[in-house]
């Protein structure tokens, strides 16, 4: 078994929040067409609030904390956060557009051992990156920043967002992030915004292209492997918890609120009105979802892909019921495999085509990351 | 007389301060630390008496007075034994960049050693 795995099994056998996902700001310097935020910065937690709920995420087991936004960079407090942050031990990873990484910026960001960056980059064409993120020359300054955090030793990784608008650009920015020395990770997925809006979801790539993504072994590494057909299931799969989100992972958003996961927006509770680890141990909302096992899932439990299956929870509960499936996930296993999924089954499936991910539902779907960040 | 120590690793001795790292993360869970690099990303697990050692190194407090009133304190080890285990352990520990080592006190502040609660 590796620390890894070592360390996830001690902290779900114990209850501990590993990792936590804390957005400073929904306020952003971009405007990425594909955003599911609303970009409002009413109700903002303080410098001091920010402080307090990281002193309370420690307090809890914390160990992993992942800062982002909106852009993080835009809070003028945002290095008092970082490194409070640091002088509590927790081992940041901070999301940005790398916009605002100057000199300065990148040299701060070593001297607090930020353990990671992630930065999203689009295309390795200025016309269709700028496109997405509605900023002329964004491209430009994400790229300039990127080679300034790499020159400080900084570990960055190219967060590849694959949309109608730039699947053709997969391989340039893989090789753009090859160039400047990045890790490189793909994510297919286009999620509605947070207030239900699902126009979004036209930008999602079609069921054909996304084959054909999954079928590209210098995306996704081993075709073989990643497209192979599910094992049977098992006890320990029956017996198994679907996701990380709210069994050693949580998300703390800008106004304090706590959520199982960035892509679950059920709410536990409030870091100003609560301490975290009250509303994370004690709140119905998360006793609700850690009590979730696969056999428990009302229709995933006979379907052949349970153990395999990129299933999101938030989705799910977004479709109405939290044990139900999540209809885009059930799609991605299907154009892996060629097998169908129970879920598409029981509603009637005959081909590809007939089967889509519905566009009224009303949330995010599962981030897959074909390649891993560590 | 003008010295070289700040280019000569510090030799390990009783009288040695030990510093916990900035480089590293660092969360107890189980009783054990888990310590991850920032520069590397590499994770590591320090057992029970490494652990003691770890939250011990704030960098006023030296080898012997760690041993003698943490680790024997803790542990039922007779002083010898327990400052040659101790020594190895640091020495691998220093190694790794988890610990620094100095022959002087260190006084500057240090990032606290969050231990969570139950």
């Amino acid at each position: 078994m590796s620390l890894i795995t070592d360390l996830n099994r001690k902290a779900l056998d114990r209850g501990v929040p590993l990792t936590v996902h804390l957005d400073v700001t929904y306020r952003c310097n971009e405007r990425c067409e594909h955003c599911y935020l609303d970009h409002d910065g009413d109700g903002e937690m303080s410098t001091a609030e920010i402080k307090s709920a990281l002193d309370q995420l420690a307090a809890a087991g914390v160990f992993f904390l992942t800062i982002s936004g909106g852009e993080p960079l835009i809070r003028p407090d945002i290095f008092e956060i970082i490194e409070y942050a640091r002088s509590l031990r927790f081992n940041v990873k901070l999301k940005t557009n790398a916009i605002l990484i100057r000199e300065k910026q990148a040299r701060r960001l070593r001297e607090l051992n930020v353990e990671q960056v992630q930065i999203s980059v689009y295309s390795h064409r200025a016309q269709v990156h700028d496109g997405i993120s509605k900023v002329p020359g964004s491209l430009d300054r994400t790229i300039r920043g990127i080679r300034l955090l790499k020159a400080h030793g900084l570990k960055v990784t190219i967060a590849n967002v694959l949309m109608k608008g730039n699947l053709d650009d997969a391989e340039g920015v893989r090789l753009l992030a090859q160039e400047v020395g990045a890790h490189y990770t793909l994510d297919p997925t286009i999620t509605p915004m947070m207030n239900g809006d699902t126009s979004l979801l036209r930008l999602r790539i079609t069921s054909e292209k996304l084959r054909n993504v999954f079928t590209d072994s210098t995306l996704v590494g081993n075709v073989e492997e990643f497209c192979a057909p599910p094992t049977a299931i098992d006890e320990d799969t029956l017996e198994g918890y679907p996701c990380s989100a709210g069994h050693t992972a949580a998300y703390v958003s800008p106004r304090g609120e706590v959520f199982p996961c960035v892509q679950f927006p059920l709410s536990c509770g409030n870091v100003r009105e609560q301490n975290f680890l009250d509303i994370w141990k004690n709140s119905p909302q998360f006793t609700e979802v850690r009590g979730i096992r696969g056999k428990h899932l009302s229709t995933c439990k006979s379907c052949s892909h349970l153990g395999s299956c990129t299933r999101c929870p938030g989705l799910a509960w977004m479709e109405g019921n939290m044990r139900g499936p999540s209809t885009a996930d059930c799609e991605k296993s299907y154009i892996r495999t060629g097998i169908p999924t129970a879920n598409m089954l029981s509603r009637g499936f005959t081909d590809a085509s007939a089967f889509a991910a519905p566009e009224s539902v009303v949330s995010a779907a599962a981030l897959i990351q074909i390649q891993p960040v560590r | 007389m003008t010295t070289t120590a700040t280019t000569q690793p510090t030799p390990l001795n009783a009288a040695t301060y030990l510093t916990r790292s900035n480089a590293v993360a660092a969360r107890e869970l189980a009783g054990e630390m888990m310590i991850m690099s920032a520069t590397d990303s590499t994770l590591f697990s320090l057992n029970e008496t490494a652990t003691l050692i770890w939250n011990a190194a704030d960098g006023k407090t030296s080898l012997r007075d760690i041993v003698e009133n943490k680790i024997c304190a803790e542990f039922d080890i007779e002083p010898e034994t327990a400052y040659r285990d101790a020594e190895s352990l640091v020495t691998n520990l220093a190694e790794l960049g988890i610990l620094q080592l100095s022959a002087e006190p260190r006084p500057q502040s240090q990032p606290r050693a969050t231990q969570a609660q139950s």
